[in-house]
């Protein structure tokens, strides 16, 4: 048999960012549920409280124990955890995008290119994706299309949209800055899409997973710690 | 070949789960660490500086009358309900007087009466819960700058200290607040007695109550009986700050 070739697919400043990143991200969506379980219910507009109509309930008591941190009812608490690792993933993103925008890693690696965003391209990837045949030999070496327009998603749409409406939920940060309550059209409506892209995080780490496990997990969690990553041979050889 | 992969992949899985079980059993055991919890107080401080300097002294927002949520919801005590407060209420709070005591020249003793004589302020903010709902309210009441002029704060003071007729546990000392000399004599702090137009009703926190915008519900203290000038936080109470930070709250609740 062949023996793969081995490639250095992530940069150290990528790999770092990227395990302080997974560890704050499963802290603060965690201690957001115990935030959230103080008052389970989403509202509209600019008020919202328990003698007006809420948009949506989650059960009487919100998401289960297991899922919150801390684990028990503490409200307290769980704001401790998620306003330190919120503060460490503004330090951390930020230094993700100085890096990353400077070396041109975004631009190269990134940004889907005109010819990937074709419908014809899309559909082929959105069918090949279906049917679990990931790339192969030097389409391996780079991100395709449907991972790249996942991950700009990610760090371009949802980061700061879910930055820009937990600020929102600052009564402090209101006073200095009315337009951004305005943008998002009140505080509950700002803690409703807080919320709603906090589900769309956790979908998304949900499926990165399930995609390293098909990928061949191995290979890919060495790639993120080594950096050094065996590009699946093609099926032609 | 295959057999290897697949051990790996089961490592991986079962190496995966057990590390995210000792993750969570070990958060749930910082969460109790005292020397940990310090380490995530810290980001507190950071906030309290950034928000002091992005915020300044800029107003909340005032809505209009049509905003007004149509119940304003009351949270926490809905009735001090001790012997002290029910007198003070059965005789419509004639008897009640605040007390401004503490580092300051001039210790006062202001009725209800004194107090609704006094320049007013009335504006429509949004009060928010740290449990995550807001409701919006019109209040009326003599801005804090004017009770703390006419005391006249001593230099040291940094803190004002509001003590309160509501004991959530009894015996320890009651609900109380404090709030720095900025937000103080920001020209939103008022002392209110009154909501939506009407005097305060008790489960809002007759006879008067503190309006600090720009932070979270527990800091507006209800039921206020003295209020108090200090240099330091650490001798009362357990020493930081107020009833809910010292069961863990932050002491600066701008967001």
């Amino acid at each position: 048999m062949q023996k793969p070739e081995i490639i250095r697919r992530h940069s150290l400043a990528t790999r770092v960012l990227h395990w302080i990143n997974a560890l704050s991200v499963f802290l603060v969506l965690m201690s957001g549920l115990q935030i959230f379980n103080a008052d389970p219910h989403l509202y509209w507009g600019q008020f919202g409280a328990s003698p007006d109509r809420p948009l949506l309930s989650i059960g009487a008591h919100g998401f289960p124990h297991w899922a919150t941190l801390p684990s028990w009812q503490g409200l307290a608490s769980g704001r401790r955890w998620h306003f330190f690792f919120a503060w460490l993933l503004v330090f951390n993103s930020l230094t993700y995008l100085l890096i990353s925008i400077s070396s041109g890693h975004v631009r190269r690696d990134l940004l889907p290119t005109r010819a990937e965003i074709a419908p014809s391209h899309l559909w082929r990837d959105i069918r090949d994706h279906l049917r679990l045949r990931f790339p192969r030999g030097d389409a391996a070496k780079r991100y395709n299309v449907l991972q790249k327009l996942a991950y700009v998603g990610v760090i371009f749409v949802l980061a700061p949209l879910i930055l820009a409406t937990g600020l929102t939920m600052s009564p402090g940060f209101d006073a200095a800055c009315p337009w951004l309550v305005a943008l998002f059209g009140g505080r509950q409506s700002a803690r409703t899409i807080h919320f709603a892209v906090a589900m769309l995080v956790a979908l998304f780490i949900a499926v990165h997973l399930i995609m390293v496990v098909l990928a061949g997990p191995w290979n890919e969690v060495r790639s993120m710690i080594t950096g050094r990553y065996a590009v699946p041979t093609s099926r032609a050889q | 070949m295959s057999r290897q992969i697949w051990t790996r992949r089961q490592l991986l899985v079962r190496g995966s789960a057990a590390f995210g079980g000792l993750l969570l059993g070990g958060c749930d055991r910082l969460s109790r660490s005292p020397s940990f919890q310090r380490v995530l107080n810290s980001a507190e401080h950071l906030t309290y500086r950034a928000q002091r300097l992005i915020v300044g002294q800029s107003l909340a927002h005032e809505f209009k009358e049509a905003d007004l949520s149509p119940i304003f919801r009351s949270n926490g005590t809905a009735n001090p309900n001790s012997e002290l407060y029910n007198r003070l209420r059965a005789g419509d709070f004639v008897e009640w007087s605040l007390k401004v005591r503490g580092l300051i020249q001039r210790p006062l003793d202001l009725s209800l009466a004194e107090l609704r004589a006094m320049p007013s302020r009335t504006q429509i903010t949004r009060h928010d819960c740290v449990e995550g709902w807001s409701a919006i309210g019109k209040w009326t009441g003599v801005p804090l700058a004017a009770v703390l002029n006419m005391a006249q704060l001593l230099p040291d003071a940094r803190f004002i200290v509001l003590y309160c007729a509501d004991e959530l546990e009894r015996n320890d000392g009651g609900y109380y607040e404090s709030i720095d000399l900025v937000d103080a004599f920001h020209p939103q702090t008022l002392l209110a007695y009154a909501l939506n137009g009407r005097m305060l009703p008790v489960a809002n926190g007759a006879p008067l109550r503190l309006r600090v915008e720009r932070q979270l519900g527990y800091k507006q203290a209800k039921y206020l009986m003295r209020i108090e000038a200090v240099a330091r936080l650490d001798g009362i109470g357990q020493g930081r700050g107020g009833y809910w930070e010292d069961r863990g709250y932050e002491w600066y609740a701008g967001v």
